[in-house]
């Protein structure tokens, strides 16, 4: 009979993104054998993507200055072989118990782990404004991928906005590239920025990068205008202008035929969700967070949690986190690990709560937007639900919660299980009812996280 | 779409030049040139400003996140398939039907 205390534990990670990489080499060094499971074809996560086969490019042209992390990363997965069970191109629907189900190309498969690092990273926060569901009108991050993954622009002449340090970044890229800028707009006022910049100085050299890139769009002609009170995008079939009202309430025309727009980052926390792990809201972002000890625990003992999928912290943070994790993991395995080295994370991991502290701070969240917001435009770009249906459904049925608002409207249950809309809906609930979003609650998860063709599931 | 030009003036620009051969596809019936290393967004959306006409209401779609996160951008091929175009790898011979918004036809 096979002694089940002898073998090695079954150690999954899910996401080959810059938590998920650390963690399976911290992993592997220990002598495990981790199994990775990415989405994607190749490793890197969103921040640091690869091209298609057939669509590289040198990686300074891709990275910038991050390049030489990027790179790192790229090859690690290599660099270990076979000591880490790496499944590209695999998406994990669900995760129920112990057991996770997984989709790779058509085919249908399950994990059963010991424990699981779950490393599943951010995409962009969404906002509805006038028009954005014309076509067009895509994310800022996307606006970013276009260019990194395809090394093509959203448009012929190109807005973009943005909350955050991303929106510097991918108007620097997109005129180094050679594309056409019709704005640059941040919807976070310029003040919190100065009042912050002292605690920006925590990461100097990602505050230099950030001074640099709006340098160089500023001298391109380019300044950042800030403060941006509301946004309307104009055309039909597809993006002709878009309209912007400054601090001052003063109404602005652009010419343009896209729109990169999203307003910070939200965690793909999904998976921490179905498994059951306890949910905390931070007052911050104002996003439901999966509640992380600072060594990367779960509320849950075998589930971890690495990167911006947990809390948004940044590549940088995610590199770190990734390895803190993976050493927690260890640890409660009952496996050596080197004290010095977690010490070291500690103190790095620390001095980057500093900064992302006064980056938050500089970026306030900008719920204005949503007042702005017209009842007839959409919050869910899946089904159509406009705005107005949540607004009276908020009031007339007295849905006081997301998921009776969810029973009444359908809100979340489109393809995209709320990824998009979910956030946003809860702001315009809070505010209908003059609440906080903290008091009205989040959408229950259900699997499978992403569309799975019918028959995988029979 | 009134203006017949706007209409069928492709949504994305590139911007970095391709070393590999073309690789053939058809929008509508109608063959174009996609690039290899294209995914099937780029391949259809540098050639159209639409990728679907949207279920739920009138009007046309044309991605959103590209990080295969808002399910927009799933297209319909002619032989039944119908991917998530943003994370699909285009494949020569592939036949997207997109259809026109019922609004204009």
């Amino acid at each position: 009979m096979l002694d089940v205390a002898k073998r090695d534990p079954a150690i999954v990670v899910v996401g080959a993104g810059p938590a998920g990489l650390r963690a399976v080499e911290t992993l592997a060094a220990a002598g495990l054998r981790p199994i990775l499971i990415d989405e994607a074809p190749r490793p890197g996560g969103q921040i640091y993507r690869q091209p298609p086969v057939g669509a590289e490019r040198p990686a300074r042209d891709l990275y910038g200055f991050e390049a030489p992390k990027a790179v790192a990363l790229h090859r690690l997965l290599d660099r270990l072989g076979d000591r880490v069970d790496h499944r590209p191109d695999t998406l994990a629907w669900s995760l129920l118990e112990n057991r996770l189900d997984l989709l790779s190309a058509g085919s249908f498969d399950q994990i059963d782990f010991d424990r699981v690092i779950l490393a599943t990273g951010a995409m962009d926060r969404v906002l509805p404004f006038a028009g954005w569901t014309t076509p067009g009108v895509f994310t800022l991050g996307a606006a970013q991928i276009a260019l990194k993954a395809q090394g093509v622009a959203i448009g012929r002449r190109v807005a973009l906005v943005g909350a955050g340090p991303l929106l510097p970044l991918v108007a620097h890229q997109y005129l180094k590239a050679g594309a056409e800028i019709a704005a640059v707009l941040d919807v976070t006022p310029l003040a919190p920025k100065i009042r912050h910049g002292l605690g920006l100085a925590w990461q100097p050299a990602t505050l230099l990068k950030g001074l640099w890139y709006t340098a160089h769009i500023t001298l391109a002609g380019h300044p950042i205008r800030f403060g941006v009170k509301s946004l309307r995008v104009e055309g039909g079939a597809r993006v002709e202008a878009l309209v912007w009202t400054d601090g001052r309430g003063r109404e602005h025309r652009v010419a343009c035929d896209a729109v990169g727009a999203s307003f910070g980052l939200r965690s793909e926390a999904q998976l921490a969700d179905l498994a059951g792990c306890r949910f905390t809201f931070d007052a911050v972002t104002r996003q439901w967070q999966p509640e992380r000890d600072p060594e990367g625990r779960s509320s849950r003992a075998d589930v971890y949690l690495a990167g911006d999928g947990a809390a948004i912290g940044g590549a940088d943070v995610a590199e770190l986190a990734g390895e803190r994790t993976a050493l927690t993991l260890l640890a409660d395995l009952g496996r050596p690990v080197d004290a010095s080295r977690v010490a070291l994370l500690d103190r790095r991991l620390a001095r980057q709560r500093r900064f992302r502290a006064a980056l938050e701070a500089a970026y306030p969240f900008p719920g204005h937007l949503l007042d702005a917001v017209p009842d007839d435009e959409m919050v869910c770009r899946c089904e159509g639900i406009t705005v107005g249906r949540l607004r009276d459904t908020a009031k007339v049925r007295e849905a006081h919660e997301m998921n009776r608002l969810k029973a009444f409207t359908r809100i979340g249950m489109g393809r995209c299980q709320g990824r998009v809309c979910g956030q946003a809906a809860a702001e315009i609930l809070a505010r209908t009812l003059a609440s906080e979003p903290a008091a009205v609650g989040r959408l229950r998860g259900n699997p499978p996280v992403k569309p799975i063709p019918v028959k995988e599931t029979l | 779409m009134k203006n017949p030009v706007a209409a069928a003036t492709p949504l994305f620009h590139r911007l970095v030049p391709r070393a590999g051969p073309p690789v053939p596809i058809t929008i509508d019936g109608e063959p174009v040139e996609a690039q290899t290393g294209d995914l099937l967004i780029t391949a259809i959306l540098t050639h159209r400003p639409h990728l679907r006409r949207f279920e739920f209401a009138a009007g046309m779609r044309a991605g959103f996140c590209l990080m295969a996160g808002c399910q927009d951008c799933w297209v319909q091929l002619a032989d039944g398939r119908r991917v998530r175009s943003c994370s699909t790898p285009v494949e020569a011979g592939m036949a997207v039907i997109i259809g026109e918004d019922p609004q204009d036809a």
